[in-house]
C-alpha cells in the first residue's frame, strides 16, 4: 500500500494536470464544441434512419447512444493529445520529476470530465429523438455511463499518449482502441437497454458490475504501462 | 527545491552510447564527459543525431547501447529525482499558449514542487523582461518573448544540467545578447549547459567545449576551443565531409 505522502503527491500532481486541462479547454472551448457537434450530428443522422413515422426501432437507442459516445470520445482523445503535441508540452510533462502514472491519471480525469459533459447533452437528445425511457432508473444510468466512460477513456488515454508521435496517429487510434474497448461498449449498450426495461434493474446492475471489473483491469494495466510506453 | 531524495552531480559522462532506429544508427558509440560550470556546444549538420542525444540526456529516450551517468548514477538508478535536476528547452517551447505567462510558470513550478513558487515565478518573469505582461496569454507573445519565457520555465527549478535545442532560433540581436548573458550567468552558477546550434558566430568564444557529431558519430571533442568555429568546422557542419 502506498504511503500517505506518496498518495497525496500522486493526487496533487493528477489534479494539477486536470485543472490545467480544464483551464485550457475553458478558454478555447475547441474540443467541447467540436465533440458535441459531432456526436449530435451522429445521433440526428441515426434518428433519420431508425425512426419511421415517429416510432423508433425497438432497443436501438442504447446502441446509438454508445456509438455516439465512442466516436466523440475518440475525437476528444485525439484533439486533447494533439494540443499537447503541438507545442511539445507532453514532452515537458514527461521531463518533470512527477510520477508519470500521476500525469496519466491527470490526463485521464480531464478527458473523463470532457466526455461526461458531452454525455450530458447526448442523453436527453437520444431520449427525445428516440422516445427512449433513459431516465427510468437515473442512478443506474449514471453508474453505467460513469463506469463505461471510465473504461473507455482509461484505454483511450494510454493509446492516445502512446501514439502522439506516430505519423498516422489519427488512423491508428481507433484501429487500436475499438477492438480493445468493444467489451466496454457492449456492456454499456446491454446495460443501458436493461435500465430502460420495466423490470431490467437486476440485469443493469450486473452490467454495471461487469463495467467496474473492466475499469479495474484497464486502469491497472494503463497505470502500470504508462511509464514504459512513454519512454522511447 | 529538492524533489524527493536530494540528488546532485557535477559531471555528465556519456560512454559508448548508441541509439538504433531499426537498422539506422542515429548515434554510434558516442563517448564524452562534461563538467559543471561549462557551456558545451553540440554541433553537427541536420540529421547528425543531436536531438536524439539530447533526448537521451533528458531521459526521454533510452540508449540502445552504452550508458549515461549523472555524477556516478544512471537515470534508471536515480529515478524521477534525476529529472528535478534537468532543465530542457526544445525547438518547440514547451509552453501552453492558452495560459498566461504567470500561469505557465506557476503550473511548472508546482509540477516541480519548487519551494517559494510564487517568489520564483515573479523573479523569472522579471528576468524574462515580462513582469508587466505576466497576465497576458502566451498566444499573444512574439517568438522572442516566448523564447525568453520558455528559458525561464526551463530554469525555474534550478537544474544542474540544462539542455537547449537551437535556443537562438528566431531571436533578434538584443534577445540573442540577453540569452548569451543568461548562459554566462548559468555557467558562473556551476550549471552544465549543453546546447545545439547552427549560429556559430553567436557562440564563438562562449563555449568551453565543442562536440561535433556527424552521421551519429562524435568526430570532435575539443576543450577550450579557439575562436573561428565556423571556419574550422565548415566542412563537417555543412555535411560535406563523409
Amino acid at each position: 500500500m502506498a504511503a500517505p505522502g506518496t498518495l497525496r503527491r500522486f493526487l496533487a500532481t493528477a489534479w494539477l494536470i486536470t485543472r490545467k486541462d480544464i483551464t485550457v479547454e475553458w478558454r478555447s472551448r475547441e474540443i467541447i464544441y467540436t465533440t458535441v457537434f459531432f456526436a449530435a450530428s451522429c445521433i440526428l443522422v441515426f434518428a433519420f434512419g431508425f425512426v419511421k413515422d415517429g416510432r423508433p426501432i425497438d432497443d436501438v437507442a442504447s446502441a446509438i447512444l454508445w456509438i455516439a459516445i465512442a466516436f466523440s470520445g475518440t475525437l476528444a482523445l485525439g484533439r486533447t493529445f494533439e494540443r499537447e503535441r503541438y507545442n511539445e508540452t507532453l514532452q515537458a510533462l514527461m521531463l518533470a520529476p512527477a510520477d508519470r502514472p500521476a500525469i496519466y491519471a491527470g490526463k485521464l480525469a480531464g478527458i473523463l470530465l470532457l466526455m461526461l459533459a458531452v454525455e450530458a447533452v447526448l442523453v436527453p437528445l437520444v431520449a427525445l429523438l428516440f422516445q427512449a425511457p433513459l431516465f427510468r432508473q437515473p442512478v443506474l444510468l449514471v453508474a453505467l455511463l460513469g463506469s463505461g466512460t471510465l473504461g473507455y477513456a482509461a484505454v483511450g488515454t494510454l493509446f492516445a499518449a502512446m501514439l502522439v508521435r506516430a505519423r498516422s496517429r489519427d488512423v491508428l487510434l481507433p484501429v487500436l482502441l475499438y477492438p480493445i474497448t468493444i467489451p466496454v461498449i457492449i456492456a454499456g449498450v446491454r446495460g443501458t437497454a436493461a435500465a430502460m426495461a420495466p423490470d431490467g434493474g437486476e440485469m443493469a446492475r450486473a452490467w454495471v458490475s461487469m463495467l467496474v471489473f473492466f475499469d479495474v483491469v484497464f486502469l491497472t494495466l494503463s497505470l502500470w504501462t504508462f511509464e514504459a510506453v512513454m519512454t522511447e | 527545491m529538492p524533489v524527493r531524495a536530494p540528488f546532485d552531480f557535477t559531471t555528465l559522462t556519456v560512454t559508448d552510447v548508441s541509439r538504433h532506429f531499426g537498422r539506422r544508427k542515429a548515434l554510434n558509440r558516442v563517448t564524452f564527459t562534461c563538467e559543471a560550470g561549462h557551456i558545451i556546444g553540440l554541433l553537427g549538420p541536420n540529421g547528425a543525431g543531436k536531438s536524439t542525444l539530447l533526448s537521451i540526456l533528458a531521459t526521454l529516450a533510452s540508449p540502445t547501447l552504452g550508458v549515461v551517468r549523472y555524477g556516478g548514477t544512471t537515470a534508471r538508478e536515480a529515478g524521477p529525482a534525476i529529472r528535478a535536476r534537468l532543465g530542457a528547452l526544445g525547438h518547440d517551447l514547451y509552453l501552453y499558449p492558452e495560459l498566461t505567462a504567470r500561469e505557465n510558470l506557476r503550473f511548472f513550478a508546482r509540477l516541480y514542487e519548487v519551494d517559494d513558487a510564487a517568489g520564483r515565478v515573479e523573479a523569472a518573469l522579471t528576468r524574462a523582461g515580462l513582469a508587466d505582461r505576466g497576465d497576458d496569454l502566451v498566444s499573444g507573445f512574439s517568438r522572442g518573448m516566448r523564447q525568453k519565457l520558455a528559458l525561464e520555465r526551463a530554469l525555474l527549478h534550478g537544474p544542474r544540467l540544462v539542455l537547449l535545442d537551437e535556443p537562438f532560433t528566431g531571436l533578434d540581436d538584443a534577445a540573442t545578447q540577453a540569452l548569451v548573458a543568461r548562459l554566462v550567468a548559468l555557467k558562473q552558477e556551476g550549471v552544465i549547459v549543453l546546447l545545439t546550434t547552427h549560429d556559430l558566430d553567436v557562440v564563438d568564444g562562449l563555449l568551453d567545449q565543442v562536440l561535433v557529431l556527424q552521421n551519429g558519430r562524435l568526430v570532435t571533442d575539443e576543450r577550450q576551443p579557439a575562436t573561428g568555429l565556423r571556419a574550422r568546422f565548415r566542412r563537417v557542419l555543412a555535411g560535406e565531409a563523409r
